[in-house]
């Protein structure tokens, strides 16, 4: 139990740190396409109420000097903005009429 | 029936009547014939952005850019005086492809102050010259300060770097931007800094791509779920406030979806938490400088410009104070690559880094089913099943950019023909 990887005020989302504190968005695009949507979806419903009290828990810290455990904190927010998706527009893992397409994210901040 | 102000002779088509009203080929989007004249005509001749200032952060750094359609790779640094300049990313020597990472077909960037061919170990300086010939005794007649690399034709407009592969080319940068696209040179565009890129490989012409992105005619069929369930309409249209033509560029103004100022409930959950979607972050950053060339149709209500500077390279700018840019490179006559970037004024908290990840995130959402499109498209043009297509007001820019593409390869053939080559 001492290997938690989330601020101990967030230890409900530890079950999930694990697979979503992901550091870039290829990983966490994988993530999403090898997940099933009820999975997504209970990760989403356990991140939604929570979202707003870890925007402003990270945003006590600078964001280029954050603690590790926010830093995680923050990947778990992006995984949830990811998966927000195939859970709140397109019930399914890819947009709708994606068809043969893909995108690459090759750079982010 | 028009929720906005037409030209005076009724349609935006009619106002620029050397566009026409027939139907349009897209035989130039099929035919690889034609894809070998747009090569030499277009990718030889146009000036190309090739990258931003950004890429070249100080003194020293350097960049590759594959021009497949020209058959080249073009080499850019940042010499030691802070020029930009471009080479033929090509040794003097025997002709061997300079700088790459991996394999030869691979792009690469880094810091340097000499580039040294991997074959034979001649060397170059950031400003091209030759500075060092193994061997040098061993050659006949060479004088190194005449082996520096091939010099190509290099120009920052905004800070995008332009390329232009001609040996002359017949216009300086600004002059081939024009007034309409000109005028964004003082637009903030150096302010957003933060950049989220995007790369694919589709199977379509370049054209066919460029098309999606040049009329919003396809949003309320294709784009159906950016709006939120309760705010659908089966039957939504859309309409441009402005649209306007500079020679071969071409522009669109929006009144945009103001999601910001959209009732919560028609919205999503998530998009009211974060405070951000396919408009961006509804929290605009200040800028403290004029927003210079945006909305020359002065739009009341106004969202985003788009546009189509010839001939690959697109900025969608944002009311919220962000922009987008994609740039569209031919590989073949029917596939290309794509390649989109986002740039935001940095975010200063992880409220912002949030809201910028989940508008990148939205812009290639709604991305994929526009690229989903794009193989049949192209399968259906490739079966010629129709040979022309009726193009209705709102696509007056899909209409206005193969004609620019014809009239380009036209004169350029022509001007060739008169000095014999």
């Amino acid at each position: 139990m001492s290997a938690s990887l989330l601020p101990s005020a967030f230890a409900d989302l530890e079950p999930f740190a694990s697979r979503w504190c992901l550091a870039t968005e290829p990983q966490r695009w994988a993530r999403r396409l090898e997940a099933g949507l009820d999975d997504m979806q209970e990760f989403y419903d356990a991140c939604f109420p929570r979202a707003e009290e870890a925007i402003r828990y990270c945003d006590g810290f600078a964001l280029h000097d954050m603690p590790e455990d926010a830093e995680r904190l923050l990947q778990l927010l992006c995984s949830f903005a990811l998966v927000s998706y195939p859970v709140e527009v397109w019930r399914q893992a890819l947009p709708v009429d994606t068809g043969s397409a893909r995108i690459d994210r090759i750079r982010e901040p | 029936m028009t929720s906005f102000p037409r030209p005076a002779e009724g349609t935006w088509t009619a106002h620029y009547p050397d566009l026409g009203t027939g139907p349009v080929s897209f035989e130039d989007s099929i035919s690889p014939q034609f894809y070998e004249r747009e090569r030499e005509a277009i990718f030889r001749k146009a000036w190309l952005n090739v990258g931003r200032i950004d890429d070249l952060p100080r003194n020293g750094t350097w960049f590759t850019k594959d021009i497949v359609a020209a058959r080249t790779s073009v080499l850019v640094t940042r010499d030691l005086d802070g020029e930009v300049r471009a080479f033929h990313n090509v040794c003097r020597h025997r002709g061997n492809k300079l700088v790459w990472a991996g394999t030869p077909a691979q792009e690469a960037c880094g810091v340097a102050r000499e580039f040294a061919c991997k074959y034979h170990g001649w060397r170059y300086g950031l400003d091209g010259g030759c500075t060092y010939v193994h061997q040098a005794d061993e050659f006949f007649d060479i004088e190194k300060d005449e082996l520096g690399l091939a010099a190509v034709h290099c120009e920052v407009w905004a800070g995008f770097i332009f390329v232009n592969l001609a040996r002359t080319p017949r216009q300086a940068l600004r002059e081939y931007l024009g007034p309409m696209v000109g005028a964004l040179e003082d637009y903030p565009f150096d302010a957003m800094t933060e950049r989220y890129s995007f790369r694919a490989e589709n199977n379509s012409n370049w054209k066919v791509f460029i098309d999606a992105f040049q009329e919003y005619y396809h949003v309320p069929p294709l784009h159906t779920h950016q709006l939120g369930p309760s705010f659908r309409d089966p039957k939504a249209t859309f309409e441009a406030a402005h649209y306007q033509l500079d020679g071969p560029h071409r522009m669109v103004s929006t009144s945009g979806s103001h999601k910001h100022l959209f009732p919560e409930e028609h919205l999503y959950p998530s998009e009211v938490l974060l405070r951000s979607g396919n408009m961006g972050p509804w929290d605009a950053p200040a800028i403290d400088r004029p927003l210079a060339g945006v909305n020359p149709g002065q739009v009341k209500r106004w969202g985003i410009d788009n546009f189509q500077i010839f001939p690959n390279l697109e900025i969608l700018i944002y009311e919220r104070n962000w922009y987008l840019s994609y740039r569209f490179w031919p590989t073949s006559h029917n596939t290309h690559v794509f390649e989109a970037d986002l740039w935001f004024t940095p975010a200063t908290n992880a409220r912002e880094r949030l809201a910028r990840e989940y508008a990148a995130v939205t812009v290639k959402e709604y991305a994929l089913q526009d690229a989903g499109t794009l193989d049949g498209t192209q399968l259906g043009l490739e079966s010629r099943a129709f040979t022309s297509h009726p193009l209705n007001d709102q696509e007056i820019l899909v209409r206005h950019f193969h004609k620019s593409v014809a009239d380009w390869v036209a004169a350029d053939e022509g001007l060739r023909a008169e000095v014999g080559r």
